[in-house]
């Protein structure tokens, strides 16, 4: 089946916001790991 | 009140959408973002409330997963009733029976977000946190959507409960426990459901007879339900004050919850006494609006006097 040209730029549009999403829930997290791990972080032993 | 005895079995809605179609609006739609709103709001002052401290990184981390767990639960919902939202004026816009997202991407995009929700709560958050989002969700599917919603009239009585935990899991999202204090503000939300649902459903009856949802006034008719509305608004008014008992509200909150229950009940009662025409419509219209407004304002000043609690305390 073809698209429109419309239904295209809505699925792009889709796409987009599933990426952002994603990163946003990597950044999340990231972000989360550091504040449990607060001081820890630079305490470990090499 | 007894159950309907209407036959509405599900004739699924055959869904003519395209799948990959529907933009970014049709699934933020789907959601149901005015009543995630009032789940954030909630959920928010039951963790401000909450004895204790969070980090704001995972305050913000719990009340996203709240939100996103709405959400699924929201798009899950569109999912199972297309069929009927499709002959309800109130819903016909919706992305499903619009044809802007199919049924099927409905139902993989609700349980994603809705196990993906429960995941990261209890991940980021905590457990217990977590098992009262997979409650609240799953109540909500599986209880109310699925079983009650077509089957009695009692429905929305019952599924009141998924839309009252919220703020029990932002308490525990704080305390990591479930306590009175927060089954007060659960049992606020709870008995507040069935006269709000039941001043919308009086005047859009003729909606839900259309559909073949047994609400109260199609199975009762619209004097037993005005009759049910001012017992459950007369139960209400105190419910709402208990907060103040229990040492999470204060004078400020006793004050504002003696009046806000007093319009409340005096708005159920107009609803009682005009039953004709255009009053009775009015009636019921501003007892469904003051139904919102009324929550609104009973968590807003619970937030207000424990932030401002807190400046006094942190300033002393």
């Amino acid at each position: 089946m073809e698209l429109t040209e419309e239904q295209k730029t809505r699925r792009r549009a889709r796409s987009i916001a599933i990426a952002w999403a994603l990163g946003a829930m990597v950044v999340l997290f990231f972000v989360v790991t550091i504040v449990r791990l607060g001081a820890n972080v630079a305490n470990r032993s090499f | 009140m007894s159950d309907t005895s209407l036959d509405i079995t599900p004739s699924r809605f055959d869904a003519s959408s395209v799948n990959g179609t529907g933009g970014v609006d049709d699934f933020i739609a789907l959601m149901k973002p005015r009543v995630m709103s009032l789940v954030i709001f909630t959920a928010f002052v039951g963790m401000v409330v909450a004895p204790g401290s969070l980090h704001p990184v995972i305050a913000a981390a719990a009340l996203l997963c709240i939100a996103v767990g709405a959400g699924a639960s929201g798009a899950l919902n569109m999912w199972y009733d297309a069929d009927i939202d499709a002959k309800m004026q109130r819903t016909a816009a919706r992305p499903i029976p619009r044809g802007a997202v199919s049924r099927e991407e409905a139902l993989t995009f609700g349980t994603i977000l809705g196990v993906g929700s429960i995941i990261c709560m209890g991940l980021l958050v905590n457990w217990v946190a977590a098992s009262l989002l997979a409650l609240t969700i799953g109540f909500y599917i599986f209880v109310y959507t699925m079983w009650l919603k077509r089957s009695t009239s009692q429905n929305i009585v019952i599924g009141g409960a998924s839309g009252a935990l919220p703020p029990m899991i932002g308490w525990a999202a704080v305390t990591g426990t479930v306590s009175l204090e927060s089954m007060v503000l659960f049992a606020i939300i709870f008995i507040w459901t069935p006269p709000h649902f039941w001043a919308l459903a009086l005047y859009r009856s003729r909606d839900y007879e259309r559909a073949g949802i047994p609400m109260l006034p199609v199975t009762a008719g619209p004097d037993a339900t005005r009759r049910q509305i001012l017992i459950y608004s007369l139960i209400l008014a105190p419910i709402g004050l208990a907060p103040a008992f229990t040492g999470l509200g204060g004078t400020l909150y006793a004050v504002s919850a003696s009046l806000l229950g007093a319009v409340f009940v005096a708005l159920a009662i107009l609803v009682y006494i005009r039953r004709e025409g255009k009053q009775a419509e009015r009636a019921a219209r501003r007892l469904f609006s003051y139904s919102i407004l009324y929550l609104m304002l009973l968590f807003a000043v619970l937030l207000v006097e424990h932030v401002a609690d807190s400046l006094i305390f942190a300033g002393a």
